[in-house]
């Protein structure tokens, strides 16, 4: 037991005590945490400067911030032969809570997404974004990898269940997302490429056929969201009004609450979906440089802890969880850039936002737990 | 046993699993790349081009929303147009504290609170800088005032728009319809992009059927503003390109004539140029008027309009279904001569009732107590005799009744172009199994001779299937809209109308012998329309109908005195003319007003006057 410095991947020196001590009994990643620290602080500067200088933003952030950090602590604690044991409640649980809402759900922006619990409001399909990838893990985790045809089935029929209730909401962008954290598991678990081709081939020859039976205005719409420059008043004035933000930060940006664009009221949901344009046009090329070795940062990290983990139900759970933060990432830099379609999605650690910003952090925790909770043997 | 088969080879899984995530970690890096050169090429390579758009962005985009296009009569009369109206408008960007300019505003222009509750809805759907109606159709009066207090308003002006406006009032207003706001339901079948900036949208009759078409496309302004968001200065424009005008077959003549023969009285009539189909004249009576839609009707006008017994807001012409009475009798006569169940030769004797041969007692009695005596097919439809007709019908059977009268188009849409036609019933062995779960009745059969029992048709499908017969078989689907004209070429398109199907009579001469027997009605001496109609220059091939809304048991009868208004039988006719050369078939029905051939008959005549009046003196 006296090994246990090759965890952090150095010799051990005289403060491990200290380190022993948060690794093995707070069950903390250094590396992850200090990443998420440093994360969470260009965030609130951003959001400082995003909100016009409100401190009320920043400070109700703040709390987010810490709520989610304490959720990542609790869930670090709960080791992945517990995670594994609640994975299937914890699963139906969400799904029954995603069937109460098409009942009882009240009514947002158009869209039946919250579940009012008296005391708080809460939005089941977050607790999915968690729920789904320790279902499949669990699932997949009791035969031998890769899974066979029927396992396969099984799998896709408790992706679409969730995806479904979701897109109905509808919530076509986390219903996405949800959907793709399913497919990384099965990625991951080794479905084979031959396979991944013949889908995505049926996929692409299907799409006529659906483009067939919609409606004209249905059609317009989908139209409309590929191409937001079709629709210069709407979506495309946001994408239009990102790119000058980006585009005109340059290579070193316009300094920290210089930014114009994000300041005269040009660029829309700038404190939430739309930051990373005023992190662009503020902080440049290079900023951005930084703010993406941060991210790949977390996700090597995460990747390794994955493929460190020690059963296949912890790998495949750390492993889908870590990949999912990539996807955000992608996907909401990639909308703000105009290569993708607009769909309502925060960037992590960044955006302004709520149960988001805790379901991220628990993941974290997760990571975290799978990583502390090995047995280690010495050499 | 099983344990050992079930034993997982972890250092092949834990293999496969790394290499998973290699793979998935070099994908990840290739997607940053895509991510940090599109940032390269933003910031980088076109930095300077958005650094100039940066620093000239005052810059905000305004749709410019199109002109709705008109709708005209056959003549150039206006039915639907666009007169400015001016409103009061809010921009919450330049204001400071809402609440109290809106108060401070209330003592000035009356605000209620569907005013207010319409403000707070469309407020959160406003883009930044979009500026928002608070109140609608403002008097001269109201802009006075506030223009002299204007001053004490900053972000609030008054805007003048273009409002639809319906300058015949009343008159066919069920064939036009009326826009209205666009609300949750429309936003649901729009879409958005092509309606930045338009506040209406068609929401029934052709206003709505023709929405595409009468809409146009917005365009957008690129304008250099300060920043209280007033524009400065237009860098760019793309004009919107107006709505296209609707040129209708309607003629207004006719709708006034006929809409002020129906005075007060309920019903619907439909005239159409059977030479193409177009619709010449549609009465719901009553209208309703629809310049009330426009910019939201008040609660208690609605209720008074949608709680009405008369129902004014109910389209007949459309959505009524009647049962069609004695109408249907040329058509069954014609079904006799295709089936050789009927010919010219030979007679029934009707002596003022009818019994099945190895049926019950009951008996079905004919409109006439004393009965017509010896009947052949022209005198049956001439006389309208019932008794014939049920003789007909049971000899057809309900199978080739059905069978025949589809081809009319009874029992489905006509597919006119308006929307909310509904289908009539016409009835059938497997309609009576589907609905009632019962079997057919030769009973029924019986009644379905007279246009009684289950059948039920709308006006609409009354007039088409005229207008088939005076064509001889020739099936044009009813037409509203004749041509569409560009607003900015004044390039007229034709909407032609062509045949969609036949009704095939082996002999000719079959249609000749119901044509020429119709005239009889109108023109013979006992004819049930020659009264109103044996005057007219033109030859009227006309059939009346009475439908009973009210069944008499057995033996009672009928005295319109006793009953309510009600229950009075419908009044229906439908003609053609000229009966050798068709160009006009009408079809009409007057609620609880009594016999067809008293109260329908003269309003057709009335409204066919104009027609060949106008034919006459070229117009």
């Amino acid at each position: 037991m006296d090994n246990l410095g090759t965890i952090g991947g150095r010799a051990p020196r005289e403060h491990d005590g200290i380190y022993r001590f948060i690794v093995r009994t707070l069950h903390i990643d250094i590396p992850l945490l200090i990443a998420l620290i440093v994360l969470s602080i260009i965030g609130l500067i951003t959001l400082y400067s995003a909100s016009n200088h409100s401190m009320d933003v920043v400070n109700r952030q703040i709390v987010f911030m810490l709520i989610g950090f304490g959720a990542m602590f609790v869930f670090a604690q709960i080791p992945p032969h517990t995670l594994r044991f609640w994975a299937p409640w914890l699963f139906g649980i969400g799904i029954i809570m995603l069937v109460a809402v098409f009942f009882f759900g009240s009514v947002g922006k158009g869209a039946q997404r919250w579940l009012d619990l008296g005391f708080v409001r809460f939005q089941p399909s977050e607790s999915l974004k968690i729920g789904l990838p320790m279902m499949l893990a669990w699932f997949l985790a009791e035969a031998q990898l890769p899974p066979s045809p029927k396992h396969l089935l099984i799998s896709a029929f408790l992706i679409a269940l969730p995806v479904g209730l979701i897109v109905i909401q509808p919530d076509l962008g986390t219903s996405l997302l949800i959907g793709s954290t399913g497919v990384i598991v099965l990625l991951l678990a080794g479905i084979s490429w031959m396979l991944v081709g013949i889908f995505i081939f049926i996929g692409a020859a299907s799409a006529p056929l659906l483009w067939y039976l919609l409606h004209d205005y249905q059609r317009q719409r989908i139209l409309t969201f590929l191409n937001p420059e079709n629709d210069p008043l709407g979506a495309g004035y946001h994408i239009i009004q990102s790119k000058i933000a980006i585009g005109s930060g340059g290579l070193y940006g316009k300094g920290w609450l210089n930014g114009s664009q994000s300041h005269l009221e040009f660029l829309p949901e700038r404190s939430t979906d739309f930051i990373f344009a005023v992190f662009s046009e503020e902080f440049g090329f290079i900023g951005i440089l930084v703010l993406m070795a941060m991210y790949m940062f977390i996700v090597i990290r995460g990747l390794f802890i994955a493929s460190q983990a020690q059963d296949t139900f912890s790998r495949l759970l750390s492993g889908s969880l870590i990949l999912t933060f990539f996807v955000y990432i992608f996907v909401n830099t990639g909308m703000v850039m105009g290569l993708l379609p607009v769909v309502g999605l925060p960037l992590p650690m960044l955006s302004l936002g709520g149960t988001s910003l805790v379901t991220l952090m628990a993941g974290f925790g997760i990571i975290m737990s799978v990583h502390t909770h090995r047995k280690l043997y010495s050499t | 046993m099983i344990t050992g088969l079930t034993i997982k080879d972890h250092i092949r899984e834990g293999w496969l699993f790394n290499k998973r995530v290699i793979t998935a970690l070099v994908f990840c890096i290739f997607l940053l790349c895509i991510i940090l050169m599109r940032l390269f090429y933003l910031q980088v390579l076109s930095h300077e081009h958005f650094d100039m758009l940066s620093h000239n962005n005052r810059v905000n985009i305004f749709p410019l929303p199109p002109t709705r296009g008109l709708i005209h009569d056959r003549n150039g009369h206006i039915l639907a147009q666009n007169m400015p109206t001016y409103s009061l408008e809010i921009v919450s960007e330049r204001i400071e504290n809402q609440n109290k300019t809106i108060e401070e505003l209330q003592k000035i222009i009356a605000i209620d609170e569907e005013d207010m509750n319409r403000f707070k809805k469309l407020l959160k759907k406003r883009r930044p800088y979009e500026s928002v109606p608070i109140r609608h159709q403002l008097t001269e009066e109201e802009v006075a005032r506030f223009s002299v207090d204007r001053y004490r308003f900053p972000g609030v002006e008054i805007e003048a728009r273009l409002s639809r406006h319906y300058p015949m009032g009343k008159l066919a207003s069920h064939a036009i319809g009326y826009v209205g706001r666009i609300d949750e339901k429309d936003i649901q079948q729009l879409d958005e992009s092509k309606y930045r900036g338009t506040t209406h949208t068609g929401k029934i009759g052709l206003e709505k059927s023709y929405e595409d078409i009468l809409h146009g496309i917005v365009g957008l302004q690129q304008a250099e503003t300060n920043a209280q968001g007033r524009i400065l200065r237009v860098l760019e424009k793309t004009l919107p390109r107006s709505g296209n005008n609707l040129f209708l077959h309607l003629d207004m003549r006719m709708q006034l004539v006929a809409e002020k023969e129906f005075g007060d009285r309920r019903g619907s009539l439909i005239a159409i140029d059977t030479r193409n189909g177009g619709i010449l004249t549609m009465v719901s009576m009553p209208g309703y008027d629809p310049n009330l839609f426009v910019n939201g009707i008040d609660n208690k006008t609605y209720n008074a309009l949608s709680r009405s017994p008369d129902k004014p807001l109910f389209n007949r012409a459309l959505r009524g279904q009647y049962p069609p009475g004695s109408t249907i009798k040329p058509f069954l006569g014609l079904a006799g001569l295709k089936y050789n169940e009927a010919n010219t030769e030979r007679k029934v004797y009707c002596p003022g009732w009818y019994k099945l041969k190895d049926g019950d007692d009951r008996k079905y009695r004919d409109w006439k107590r004393e009965g017509h005596g010896h009947m052949d097919l022209s005198g049956a439809i001439m006389h309208s005799c019932d008794v014939f007709f049920y003789d007909l019908a049971v000899n057809l059977g309900i199978d080739r009744i059905h069978e025949f009268m589809s081809l009319f188009g009874l029992g489905k849409k006509t597919g006119i172009d308006i929307g909310g036609e509904l289908s009539g019933l016409l009835p059938s062995r497997e309609w009576k199994r589907r609905a009632h779960n019962d079997n057919w009745y030769r009973g029924e059969t019986v009644i379905t001779g007279i246009g009684q029992g289950f059948n039920l048709t709308t006006p609409l499908q009354l007039v088409q299937a005229t207008t088939i017969l005076a064509n001889r078989g020739k099936i044009l689907p009813p037409r509203m809209v004749y041509s569409i004209q560009e607003p900015d070429n004044n390039e007229v398109h034709l909407l032609e109308n062509k045949p969609v199907d036949y009704v095939e009579i082996e002999n000719r001469y079959y249609w000749d012998t119901i044509i020429d027997a119709m005239v009889k009605v109108t023109r013979t001496p006992g004819g049930t329309a020659y009264g109103s109609s044996h005057t007219a220059p033109y030859v009227i091939a006309g059939k009346t109908g009475t439908a009973q809304v009210f069944s008499l048991k057995q033996d009672e009868e009928y005295e319109a005195e006793k009953l309510t208004e009600k229950l009075r039988d419908h009044a229906l006719f439908i003609s053609f003319a000229p009966a050798k050369n068709p160009r006009i078939a009408i079809a009409l029905i007057v609620e609880n007003a009594g016999g067809g051939g008293a109260n329908a008959a003269p309003i057709a005549r009335k409204v066919m006057d104009v027609y060949f009046k106008n034919l006459e003196t070229g117009k």
